[in-house]
């Protein structure tokens, strides 16, 4: 799982654009604490095609993007 | 594959466009309906932390973005109170993002407020703020981040709204604390009431939309992410279709209201915005509504501006306007301190760039 905890904007963003780039992975998930990461990620991950599943877990998200 | 279009990035940045130019038509500066890092300066020198006797207010603009963000984070349950992202890095970063932009007269906001008032210089700075972003695109590509932030204490994330909403309370209550200017920009502003008002709403919107003026080419370069750029378009069109029915757009590099025709230093002062917002991870006007979702850091980097803004005017670093006296044109520019502290400000962005990215890896 890919911790983007508490990086600014688009750090998280960044981390996810790269394992796709790296290992173009069918399923992967990213932790991350707020919406808005949630809201970039989501759009980054529409955009490569990947459907993407949002849990809360206390005061994060867990996302989990599909192929 | 789906589109994801905010349709709330939009309406944000037409109400931002709007209100523009309805600040102006209510008593704001030409081409300064909204612009963080004059009003952030206004507020450093009526807080009389610069002596700059034409730039002295409070300005309630900056005071009703915080809140508005507050409110509405909180209306959300997106008030999140969180710290501890290199902030002294970020009061430095901050310091000189705010003098980039006095050199140039504006922050990215007003950069594009006076793109639509058809003033040329602006241009030229937009070029300088792109390459600034790219710069710093090259390095959040190499690996750049100022590390996590952590769940922090209430009083850390109500900070700046607290802060804010004293201010306000002590201007209105106590005005003979504060310097006010007779003359100049800080003499010229709307009714308080329409400018709380206005940028209540308008904050609490930038909040639910996420608008940001560096975030819109950041994400569209890296990642082929145009939402954000949206704002960005739909703010210019509505100030150039405003300036247009006003009779307000005037297209020229000359005469243009509180600018300057130094082009060098308008393209490498907004360079220095651009550079310094992406390694922030926002504008600054991102920076306060961060700040008012309860991030300590983006309230440290807001201080940071003010510190900025106080230096730039303390030693002389503000680009001067030009200006017409008895009808004799006097052009302005920026000073040899000036063009100093922004090359001093690029120096400094690039080693915080370098040490940034390269650092060696720590365990996670």
């Amino acid at each position: 799982m890919i911790d983007a905890r508490g990086l600014s904007c688009p750090v998280p963003v960044v981390m996810v654009q790269q394992e796709v780039k790296k290992n173009a992975p069918k399923k992967f998930q990213v932790a991350v604490d707020s919406m808005v990461c949630v809201e970039n990620i989501t759009r980054y991950a529409d955009l490569q095609g990947y459907r993407v599943k949002v849990e809360k877990d206390g005061d994060d998200f867990i996302l989990t993007l599909n192929k | 594959m789906k589109k994801r279009i905010n349709p709330w990035i939009i309406i944000t940045g037409v109400l931002v466009g709007l209100a523009a130019v309805v600040l102006t038509a209510t008593g704001n500066p030409k081409n300064m309906g909204f612009c963080i890092a004059c009003f952030l300066r206004d507020i450093a020198g009526a807080t009389k932390l610069h002596s700059a006797e034409v730039v002295q207010y409070v300005r309630p603009e900056i005071i009703g973005l915080v809140l508005g963000a507050c409110i509405m984070a909180i209306a959300t349950k997106e008030f999140k109170a969180k710290a501890g992202s290199s902030p002294a890095t970020r009061f430095i970063i901050g310091a000189f993002v705010m003098i980039g932009a006095l050199v140039f007269l504006g922050c990215p906001l007003r950069m594009v407020i006076r793109m639509g008032g058809g003033d040329l210089n602006a241009f030229v700075g937009l070029l300088g703020f792109a390459a600034g972003i790219c710069v710093g695109i090259v390095f959040l590509k190499k690996g750049f981040t100022l590390k996590r932030s952590y769940p922090s204490t209430l009083t850390e994330g109500f900070a700046l709204p607290a802060l804010m909403l004293g201010l306000l309370a002590l201007s209105l209550a106590v005005p003979t604390l504060f310097a006010f200017s007779e003359k100049g920009p800080g003499s010229m502003h709307a009714p308080v009431l329409l400018a709380l008002g206005i940028s209540l709403v308008v904050g609490a919107l930038a909040q639910r939309s996420r608008l940001c003026m560096v975030g819109g080419m950041r994400d569209a370069v890296m990642f082929k992410d145009f939402n954000l750029l949206l704002g960005f378009v739909a703010i210019f069109v509505t100030v150039l279709i405003g300036n247009l029915i006003l009779k307000n757009f005037n297209l020229s590099f000359h005469g243009q209201p509180v600018a300057h025709e130094d082009h060098v230093f308008n393209f490498l002062g907004m360079t220095v915005v651009g550079w310094g917002s992406v390694l922030l991870g926002g504008c600054p006007l991102r920076q306060l509504i961060l700040a008012g979702e309860g991030n300590g850091d983006s309230a440290v980097t807001v201080l940071g501006m003010i510190a900025g803004a106080a230096f730039a005017h303390n030693f002389g670093l503000a680009g001067k306007a030009s200006a017409t006296t008895d009808g004799v044109y006097n052009p302005g520019g920026v000073s040899t301190a000036g063009k100093v502290a922004v090359c001093i400000g690029l120096v400094v962005l690039l080693v915080i760039s370098l040490v940034n990215t390269f650092r060696k890896k720590e365990a996670k």
